[in-house]
């Protein structure tokens, strides 16, 4: 496994009274496998992968409990300092909004090749060789020229382009994209999908990416978790996930997408809305959202079912594996 | 019969904008025509700045159109002044993105909702006012207890149906909704769609709705006008567009929706282009760099929007 996580648990608040914004969370990821982490806003999908790249904000949410092995090492409590000094495997994450992430008054090149130095400990025309070859492995055309451009001159496709490349400076073996292609409108974000693919196959990097949207899952991932309320409520291989989801939640967010419904006079809904951390204490945090709910359900942590080969929920009432329409 | 509430003709609205030292103009809406009929709902769909906010607000005239004209009934909107001013304020009603944004944190939901009619003198007297806010919170779903609570005591689908609330509360004839849903989660922007679909028609709205998400756009209109780069490339019928696109930057759009099935994969199979730089449009069609179809007459002039075929469709392309 590239990455491996168990029982992972972040949390704020007091030591004698903490919250978990992830709750016992476990998943792997293997050579060359794209692992979607789903789940709408507020779940814990940002607050699991900071954990997995040591950068959980300070001071804040910590791991309170858990184990996250990179490339066979612990890492659970090293700062990426200590895993770069230690040579341990080597991870890089991407953002949402590349804008944020890249300095507006420093040109393109230069942002690279800080990038190259650091990880390659060379500069000058070693660099900026190095950063050429970066951005032709992002396709971005007229390396030469663009190199020179500052932030602003780039259309957001490009600029996560960019933010892409300077991931890649250090030869990642792992790659966390959180939400790369929210901002971006959908003839882009393809092009940007299309080339996360192309990458983990031609570098055999392993890629978490970390999306709400359940249209971009089926493009792209090779196995999903679904995530609800701090927890992972459901992993499968895409085809099964889609094909037979078995958590109530997972089949709940492909009931409403509109583009399963189009023309329909109402949209099928999940009623209320996410919980805030720590609100539900006992039994299934879904339980009040959730049609099929029993008595059990509210009194009693629901158990992990194993329902075939690779194919998990958190629930005590799983849904039959009907296909949905 | 339908009447035409809304017409706008050739409006072009640009800004001012500054990048690294030097001042450009930039064109955000450059020659779009739209109308719209009595209890229809006409969706605007296309990428990140391609003009449609600035189209909802120039209607709504929270920017100052270069040129263009836009009647309401009839009667002119840009050059409106006190009652006919009056009437377009109260009639045409904006539903913003960013719920947070739109309602002032330090006003209660009440005093929001109210606002329009507060500025107009809607209201007959305090208790008119206060059944009026009940009234308004109740047909968006949220208890009329919301009304002295604040926005950041709300969740964002509590939110937008305040914001929504505040939109209707004038009884108005036309719903700008730029966005609505874009920022709510799935489950949630599917509750907020609902709404929407029921008060058009219990109240017999006519809507504007903007998005760039073509989903969102099919499952609300009866029809598409699609934007690229300050113009409208098409429109037609909802589901005309939705079944049998034509324009090649709207077929683009369509094919490039991530289907959420994954045994039909497009990704590194559907190649888009990119769009060009806002600051340097191109003379021609602006949609050329990224066409399958261009030839030389797409480089040196562009497209006007023309019907073709059998459908009620407009298209500007020079090579359908
Ligand atoms: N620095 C922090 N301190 C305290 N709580 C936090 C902090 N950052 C996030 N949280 C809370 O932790 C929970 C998980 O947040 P997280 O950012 O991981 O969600 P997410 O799934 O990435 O959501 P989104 O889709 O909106 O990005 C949320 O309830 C959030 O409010
Ligand atoms: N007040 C403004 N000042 C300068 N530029 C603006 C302003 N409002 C919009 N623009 C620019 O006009 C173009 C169209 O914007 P907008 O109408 O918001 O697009 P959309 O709603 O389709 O995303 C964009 O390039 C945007 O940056
Ligand atoms: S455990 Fe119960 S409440 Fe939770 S998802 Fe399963 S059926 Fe629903
Ligand atoms: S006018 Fe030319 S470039 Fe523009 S869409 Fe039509 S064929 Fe393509
Ligand atoms: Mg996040
Ligand atoms: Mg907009």
């Amino acid at each position: 496994m590239m990455l491996s996580v168990r029982d992972l648990t972040v949390s704020i608040g007091p030591e004698t009274a903490p919250i978990d914004i992830v709750s016992g969370v476990s998943f792997d990821i293997g050579k060359g496998e794209i692992l979607g982490l789903v789940g709408e806003s507020g779940c814990g999908k940002s607050m699991t992968s900071l954990a997995v790249m040591g950068l959980l904000p300070q001071p804040g949410p910590r791991i309170r409990g858990g184990r996250i092995d990179l490339v066979g090492a612990d890492v659970t409590q090293l700062q990426p300092w200590q895993r770069v000094e230690a040579g341990h495997g080597r991870i890089a994450m991407i953002f949402q909004e590349p804008m944020t992430s890249l300095n507006p008054v420093r040109r393109i090149g230069d942002q690279i090749a800080e990038a190259v130095r650091v990880h390659d400990g060379v500069s000058g025309a070693a660099a900026q060789a190095r950063a050429h070859e970066l951005l032709d492995l992002v396709r971005i055309p007229d390396a030469a020229l663009q190199l020179a451009a500052y932030p602003h001159q780039l259309s957001g496709g490009q600029r996560q382009r960019i933010m892409i490349a300077i991931a890649l400076a250090c030869r990642p073996q792992v790659l966390i994209a959180d939400e790369p292609t929210t901002a971006l409108d959908v003839t882009i974000q393809i092009q940007i999908l299309g080339l996360l693919r192309d990458l983990c196959n031609r570098l055999d990097m392993s890629i978490l990416f970390i999306t709400h949207d359940m249209g971009v899952i089926a493009q792209l991932a090779d196995r999903v978790a679904v995530m609800y309320g701090g927890r992972i409520v459901e992993t499968a291989d895409v085809g099964a996930l889609f094909n037979e989801p078995r958590h109530h939640y997972t089949r709940g967010l492909m009931d409403c997408m509109p583009a399963r419904n189009l023309g329909a006079r109402r949209l099928p809904t999940i009623a209320g809305q996410a919980p805030r951390p720590g609100a539900i204490r006992t039994g299934c945090v879904f339980a009040p959202r959730c049609a099929a709910v029993q008595d059990l359900c509210l009194v009693a942590a629901p158990p992990r079912i194993v329902l075939s080969e690779g194919h998990e929920a958190l629930c005590a009432f799983p849904l039959q594996g009907e296909r949905p329409s | 019969m339908s009447e035409t509430l809304l017409e706008v003709r050739d409006l072009k609205t640009s800004f001012n904008v500054k990048r690294s030292g030097r001042k450009y103009r930039l064109k955000a809406v450059d020659g779009v025509s739209l109308s719209l009929v009595s209890g229809e709902v006409l969706g605007i769909v296309g990428e990140s700045g391609c003009g449609k906010t600035t189209v909802g607000r120039s209607i709504v005239r929270l920017v100052q159109p270069d040129s263009g004209a836009i009647q309401f009934r009839g009667g002119d909107v840009l050059g409106a002044r006190g009652a006919a001013l009056r009437d377009v304020r109260l009639n045409l009603r904006m539903v913003f993105q960013d719920p947070y944004a739109s309602l002032n944190p330090r006003r209660s939901i009440g005093d929001s909702v109210a606002e329009a009619g507060d500025i107009n003198g809607v209201f007959k007297s305090r208790a008119d006012r206060a059944a009026r806010i009940a009234e308004t919170l109740s047909a968006v779903g949220l208890e009329p207890s919301f009304a002295t609570r604040y926005p950041h005591e709300l969740s964002g689908g509590q939110r937008q149906r305040a914001g929504i609330a505040r939109a209707i509360l004038p009884a108005p004839a036309v719903i700008i909704a730029d966005e609505p849903v874009s920022a709510l989660d799935v489950s949630v922007q599917a509750q907020v769609l609902n709404l929407m679909m029921d008060l058009r028609e219990r109240l017999g709205l006519s809507m504007l709705f903007i998005s760039h998400d073509i989903g969102v756009i099919g499952q609300i209109s009866d029809r598409v006008a699609v934007m690229y780069m300050g113009r409208v490339v098409e429109l037609s019928d909802a589901r005309t567009i939705l079944d049998r696109a034509m324009h090649p930057y709207t077929r683009a759009l369509m094919a490039a929706v991530p289907k959420p099935d994954p045994s039909q994969r497009i990704v590194g199979v559907v190649e888009t282009g990119e769009p060009p730089s806002q600051f340097n449009r191109p003379t021609g069609c602006a949609y050329a760099a990224r066409c399958p179809l261009a030839s030389e007459r797409c480089l040196a002039e562009a497209p006007l929007l023309r019907p073709i075929g059998p459908d009620n469709r407009l298209v500007a392309c020079h090579n359908l």
